[in-house]
């Protein structure tokens, strides 16, 4: 077991697809189209396939006019994207922070033991007293749910430095930052792509429901929007989008993990 | 050294105490923040009206029943994919497909389904527990020692006797550190459906008190919901530890 909440890329090789994985997504598949079409559920509630496809295409502007979908996966990519990215600094800086002073450890580390568990969702009213409803509300709630699982994994990686890499930078006489931005941050660089891979999700999770409650353009809204005028197909369209994004996120984060950590694998 | 223990509290105090000055002077009448003060009278008052225990009520009740409904069925889930591992192999590209949707994208589903109210919130609770329970649980079988299977096989037990006889007592500690991961999802999702969507429960009362422009409320909530979080991760940790005693795993 790693760091809780850490784990290791799921290998492509999971992915080689069997005839019998095949078999039961074309059986899914086969399950969705029979209960739409026969009206097993309330066809309000479950559109067909293909109802979610062409909506999907729209919203997409792949039938010539412009949709609406495109925007607000880009409006939620950014949000995604940026937050992810300044959770990651925040988390990196404090971790490194934490993991470095045994001083900072003692006086910070009971606060920020229990800021951690608090849902993310819960500091949305916090947020809007002091933002308001606007963009900067949302990123400022992804940030800080975020921001935890890169602390965390930060922390992990730099309390597992080797006892010969400290004492190889006590003979080098490095100063306590060189030492930091030297020897611990880089060996700690697998346990903190992890904690990033995790913190995307949250990113990803937190800016879907910021969208919602603070209606900023994005899929939340979208989503949202769709069920509140019982538009069951855009609604599936959104799910799917969100879904596909959810995956490609992943796969970019373990492909670009692969290519910048070659250097660790002997 | 009683004045050393205190240092872990310096920080967290001093930040409270600038918060009080702050509201007290320049940011009185701020719709944002309330003194600390004013927080704690506002839980007393969310207390002595009883709207406290509803509250808390609704939301560990939803979260509670959504996690025993994803828990179990991810239990099932995942002793299967991890007995049979042809099983897994078949419907490992199917959950990878549905697990990246985050189960928050669900809430506007389960309301058009079920409106608002205690089922909208457990479903929405029960999908995000799922998945990692699934994993848990597939993962937990696998580390069962081979010999303990070996045993069953000699012993000509029936898939179904292997499994509640062998497979789920050799695997309860692990088991019990899964349900408490999933405790904090559902608390944490149970929160979220609540201010996003769901008109009941902790969520929802933090999200009126900063409607109705009561920040004082609105922090007792938040402090409150932090408390809960706390105390009930603490106690499962604590029930964690005591079976393992019991069960004499380390």
């Amino acid at each position: 077991m790693g760091a809780p909440g850490v784990h290791r890329p799921a290998a492509w090789s999971a992915w080689a697809i069997s005839p019998d994985a095949l078999a039961l997504l074309g059986t899914l598949l086969a399950l969705w189209w029979l209960a739409s079409h026969g009206e097993w559920v309330n066809r309000a509630f479950l559109p067909t396939p293909e109802a979610t496809l062409a909506s999907l295409a729209a919203g997409l502007g792949l039938q010539g006019r412009p949709g609406a979908l495109g925007g607000f996966l880009l409006a939620t990519l950014q949000r995604v994207l940026l937050g992810g990215l300044l959770a990651a600094a925040a988390g990196v800086g404090l971790g490194a922070l934490l993991g470095s002073s045994a001083a900072a450890r003692v006086w910070l580390q009971p606060g920020l033991e229990f800021l951690r568990p608090l849902p993310a969702s819960a500091v949305i009213p916090l947020a809007i007293a002091v933002f308001g409803l606007s963009p900067s509300m949302v990123l400022a709630v992804v940030v800080f749910g975020a921001m935890w699982p890169v602390l965390l994994a930060t922390l992990h990686g730099m309390a597992s430095v080797p006892r010969q890499l400290r004492e190889v930078a006590a003979l080098l006489q490095l100063g306590r930052v060189a030492t930091v931005t030297r020897i611990a941050l880089p060996h700690a660089l697998p346990d903190i792509f992890s904690g990033v891979r995790l913190a995307m999700t949250v990113a990803l999770i937190v800016s879907v429901v910021g969208e919602m409650v603070a209606s900023q353009p994005g899929l939340g809204q979208a989503l949202l929007l769709a069920a509140r005028s019982f538009r069951a197909a855009d609604l599936f369209a959104g799910l799917v989008l969100l879904g596909a994004t959810g995956s490609a996120i992943h796969a970019m984060l373990a492909f670009a993990e692969r290519r910048l950590l070659a250097w660790q694998r002997p | 050294m009683p004045l050393q223990r205190l240092r872990p509290l310096a920080v967290p105090a001093l930040l409270l105490a600038a918060l009080e000055a702050y509201a007290r002077t320049a940011g009185a009448g701020s719709d944002a923040l309330a003194p600390p003060s004013a927080a704690l009278a506002a839980w007393g008052r969310a207390f002595t009206d009883r709207s406290l225990f509803e509250a808390s009520a609704f939301t560990l009740g939803g979260a509670a029943l959504g996690l025993a409904i994803g828990a179990g069925l991810g239990l099932a889930a995942g002793m299967v994919l991890g007995l049979a591992p042809r099983a897994a192999r078949a419907c490992t590209p199917a959950i990878e497909l549905l697990r990246p949707l985050p189960s928050v994208a669900l809430i506007p589903l389960a309301m058009m389904i079920f409106g608002f109210g205690l089922w909208m919130e457990a479903c929405v609770v029960a999908v995000a527990t799922f998945w990692p329970l699934t994993i848990l649980a597939q993962a937990a079988v696998r580390q069962v020692e081979p010999q303990w299977l070996e045993v069953a096989q000699v012993l000509g037990l029936s898939p179904w006797a292997r499994a509640t006889q062998i497979v789920l007592p050799a695997i309860v500690p692990r088991l019990f550190t899964a349900l408490r991961l999933g405790a904090g999802i559902a608390l944490v999702v149970a929160v979220t459906v609540e201010i996003a969507a769901n008109p009941h429960g902790l969520g929802y009362a933090m999200s009126l008190a900063q409607q109705s422009l009561d920040p004082a409320l609105m922090l007792a909530w938040l402090g409150w919901i932090g408390v809960l979080g706390y105390a009930v991760n603490a106690g499962l940790l604590h029930a964690e530890r005591a079976l393992r005693a019991r069960m004499g795993v380390a």
